[in-house]
């Protein structure tokens, strides 16, 4: 195993509400949805009709361009809406649940040898879109030959469902995961070094320890430490629970999109995690915000990053996590010009929360100022984030469309939830986030 | 906010400043809309008051001071603290007005022809200008230089965070040059009652101007706790660096800024110690004139100094030996700070695009190596 790579920046977010280590319910909806947002770059096309019947692995969409990377159903039942937005722009497909689990039989009795094998039955099964491509982080395109994969075997997000009680006992699946994408390119993980992880027996792969605070459990931040993406080179990235479900693909031979989910944050009722599929809707988790909801914002992923997506809306194709905070409409009255605020957080030395490392908070959704300019310098946000850029300096190039700045200030490295913590830290209460994936999209849109 | 100052509402019009108000009355409750769903609960607001505590320690020390030269130079040698604090206080508290009301003015109407938010950046900006001026400046002077840097140093630019100078510092060079008999000279720095005069022997210019010669008590000691002529804030070294313990305490300002300033002025004072220009060691160089103002609150202004962090030790050297340099060498121009530091905010883009081009040259090569 390599050393031990320690990143000092970052910032662990204190919030409330961890999900205790116990799986507390089976969530076995009537609905599920596929939304094509939760897919980066894909370009969504129809492959089925409202009423079709569907099993589990069986298609439902496929992207336009690169027309082999297929969206498959994760449970069997039939198409009951094809739900469109304006100009019939497609929204989510929703899938009734037969609860009878019908797999398609990828037919895989033994594990493909060769590169091309491999890549057809991950297109084919529609386990193709866990693989992320950077720089942009959009699906990998199956025609590019990537220089490396990269794996997190950690997550140092805020209340991040914790990848060894989720995925420790699916280590042979991961392993074999691993071992179907090493005849693609060689495969690195990252492991958590402050801990004896259960991914340390992972063979067939290059193994990393990261230790530090968030986002060093950023797959990102983790490439940008061991070897920065420049110019022209594209690398893999994809999740644990990607891995297990191309291991389980390997092994059984069907497609299974089965995970444990987090649910947690200050509002839910007895954080804990659920076994769960995809697409799941808020509402059948009811029983961790029980008549709240109307004052709950429910975030599909975490804090930083994740989708807001409404008591009504359904969980994240990726997503392992729901986070349910409290909307902060309430003001506070001279908030700003208190020389103490007990209960907020800050990182910032003008309040005294830091001199209490040990306390969690209460957190809400308000935004604790108003909109400003960018005031502070750009140590101020380079802080906290443990890579070899100028963050302040590429928000900048992204704002003002310059592509040679960007190219130049790192945007080959990063993807928007690797700059989420400066967007935290952040007075001025700019969406950096925001501005980065609106220079991801001038830069795809640039060299498309 | 009441629907009138809304969209559509009959005072539409005044909606940035009802919104000022209001957002000073209680911290908004806007809910983050994209990217991250919690923030951290520091805004500008916090920084920028924080900033301004800091100045305090100055500021009411100036004000006292204001009233001791002005009993010094009368010949009235009573140890009368409180009076004295009264009688500068009354002489600071009209510029504080002009200075705030004339900037705030033009803060807000900008801010409501943008349709932004009133940026709170002149709240510091107003509280620094009248500690950087003679307490004689005659008021519509100030006035207009106010006006002249809120405009054309910072509104014109975009406003807070986009500007390129620091307005409180471009207040004092528009009135230096536009106003030099009102800025300079040994009869400015000292306030007089109608028919008083200096009793004979007294003189009200700065030891800087004296070249720390010949003057009446004026020991280090005195330089560093302040009671000697000069600017209203800018005298007493003790009460800045109680600030400048504050804003590095709190990380609102760069120490690295400052001590990259104070090793500048150590150097060139010290070849000036070695090739005999200067008739005073370099380490009271420190205490005298702005220097220990300028560093800690003006040169380490965020919007205006460097931003790189490499960047922010070439920038506080260049302030640092620059003020020293004029010191010395220029004859004409008995205090340096200003300029210095108004031609260290003009180089700082230049300092961080050499910071960032060699950290993207070098992150290059160590790719092409990997």
């Amino acid at each position: 195993m390599s050393q031990t790579i320690v990143l000092k920046k970052g910032l662990d977010i204190p919030i409330k509400g961890e999900a205790a280590l116990r799986i507390s319910k089976t969530v076995s909806p009537d609905v599920i949805a596929i939304k094509p947002s939760d897919f980066k770059g894909l370009t969504p096309r129809l492959l089925v009709r409202e009423g079709d019947p569907v099993m589990c692995g069986s298609p439902v969409m496929a992207d336009k361009k690169f027309t082999d990377i297929l969206i498959t159903s994760p449970v069997s039942g039939k198409v009951k809406e094809i739900v469109r937005g304006d100009k019939r722009k497609l929204l989510a497909v929703l899938i009734e649940n037969d609860h009878e689990s019908t797999r398609v039989d990828f037919g895989c009795k033994k594990v493909p040898q060769d590169a091309a094998e491999v890549k057809q039955l991950l297109l084919s099964s529609g386990m193709w879109p866990w693989l992320i491509q950077r720089p942009y982080g959009i699906i990998a395109n199956p025609e590019s030959c990537p220089k490396a994969i990269f794996a997190s075997a950690f997550n140092t997000a805020p209340l991040a469902a914790d990848a060894e009680f989720c995925h420790a006992d699916e280590v042979n699946f991961i392993q074999a995961g691993v071992n179907a994408l090493a005849t693609i390119a060689p495969v690195h993980v990252s492991l958590n070094a402050e801990i004896a992880s259960a991914f340390g027996k992972l063979e067939n792969c290059e193994k990393h320890c990261f230790k530090g605070k968030h986002p060093a459990g950023n797959v990102g931040v983790q490439i940008s430490n061991i070897a920065p993406i420049c110019k022209d080179e594209t690398v893999w990235t994809i999740s644990l629970t990607g891995l297990a479900a191309i291991g389980k693909l390997m092994l059984k031979g069907t497609a299974d999109f089965a995970r444990k989910v987090a649910v947690c944050g200050p509002m839910a009722i007895e954080a804990s995690y659920v076994d769960a599929l995809p697409g799941f809707p808020m509402k059948s988790i009811s029983g961790f915000y029980g008549s709240l909801a109307d004052d709950i914002r429910f975030v599909s992923g975490d804090v930083l990053c994740g989708d807001s997506i409404g008591q009504d809306g359904y969980l994240g194709w990726y997503s392992d996590q729901v986070t349910l905070i409290k909307e902060g409409t309430e003001r506070e009255l001279f908030g700003w010009i208190r020389p103490i605020r007990y209960k907020q957080f800050s990182t910032d030395h003008c309040y005294f929360s830091w001199l209490m490392p040990w306390r969690k908070y209460d957190m809400d959704t308000n935004l604790h100022g108003g909109p400003r300019a960018f005031l502070m310098n750009d140590g101020y946000y380079a802080k906290v984030l443990p890579m070899d850029i100028y963050p302040l300096y590429l928000a900048k190039a992204c704002l003002a469309g310059d592509i040679d700045k960007m190219e130049k200030f790192g945007i080959y490295e990063v993807l928007p939830e690797d700059l989420a913590v400066c967007e935290f830290v952040d007075p001025s209460k700019n969406n950096i986030q925001e501005m980065i994936a609106k220079g991801i999209d001038l830069m795809l849109k640039e060299m498309a | 906010m009441n629907k009138i100052f809304e969209k559509g509402g009959k005072l539409w019009w005044l909606h940035s400043t009802a919104d000022a108000f209001d957002t000073f009355l209680a911290v908004p409750g806007t809910v983050t809309k994209k990217g991250s769903h919690v923030r951290d609960a520091v805004d500008l607001k916090r920084i920028i008051i924080i900033a301004l505590i800091a100045a305090i320690p100055a500021a009411l020390f100036g004000m006292w001071n204001v009233g001791y030269q002005h009993g010094l130079a009368i010949g009235d040698n009573r140890i009368n603290i409180l009076g004295n604090f009264w009688f500068g206080f009354l002489r600071v508290l009209p510029l504080y007005v002009v200075s705030y009301l004339v900037g705030l003015t033009i803060e807000f109407g900008t801010a409501q022809i943008r349709g932004e938010e009133v940026n709170e950046g002149f709240l510091m900006t107003g509280f620094l200008i009248p500690l950087i001026v003679p307490v004689d400046t005659p008021l519509w002077m100030l006035a207009i230089a106010v006006a002249f840097a809120t405009i054309f140093g910072k509104e014109v630019f975009g406003g807070t965070g986009m500007n390129i100078w620091n307005p409180a510092l471009l207040t004092r060079a528009f009135l230096f040059f536009s106003y030099p008999n009102s800025m300079s000279g040994s009869s400015t720095w000292i306030h007089f009652k109608a028919g008083e005069q200096a009793i004979d022997g007294f003189t009200g210019a700065t030891p800087l101007a004296l070249d720390g010669a010949a003057q009446y008590s004026t020991s280090f000691w005195s330089e560093f706790l302040g009671t000697i002529p000069g600017s209203v804030g800018e005298t007493s070294t003790l009460c800045i660096l109680l600030g400048a313990f504050i804003l590095i305490w709190t990380g609102v300002a760069s120490w690295k800024i400052m001590a990259g300033s104070v090793i500048g002025a150590l150097a060139v004072g010290f070849l000036g110690d070695l090739a005999g220009v200067s008739a005073i060691p370099c380490w009271e160089q420190l205490v005298l004139g702005g220097f220990a103002f300028g560093t800690v609150f003006m040169a380490t202004d965020p919007v205006t100094s460097a931003q790189t962090e490499c960047g922010k030790w070439i920038y506080g050297f260049i302030v640092g030996a620059l003020c020293i340099t004029v010191r010395l060498f220029n004859p004409g121009y008995a205090e340096g700070m200003m300029l210095a530091i108004l031609l260290g905010n003009t180089f700082a883009p230049l300092i961080d695009h050499c910071v960032t081009s060699t950290h993207i040259s070098r992150k290059a090569k160590k790719i092409k190596v990997a």
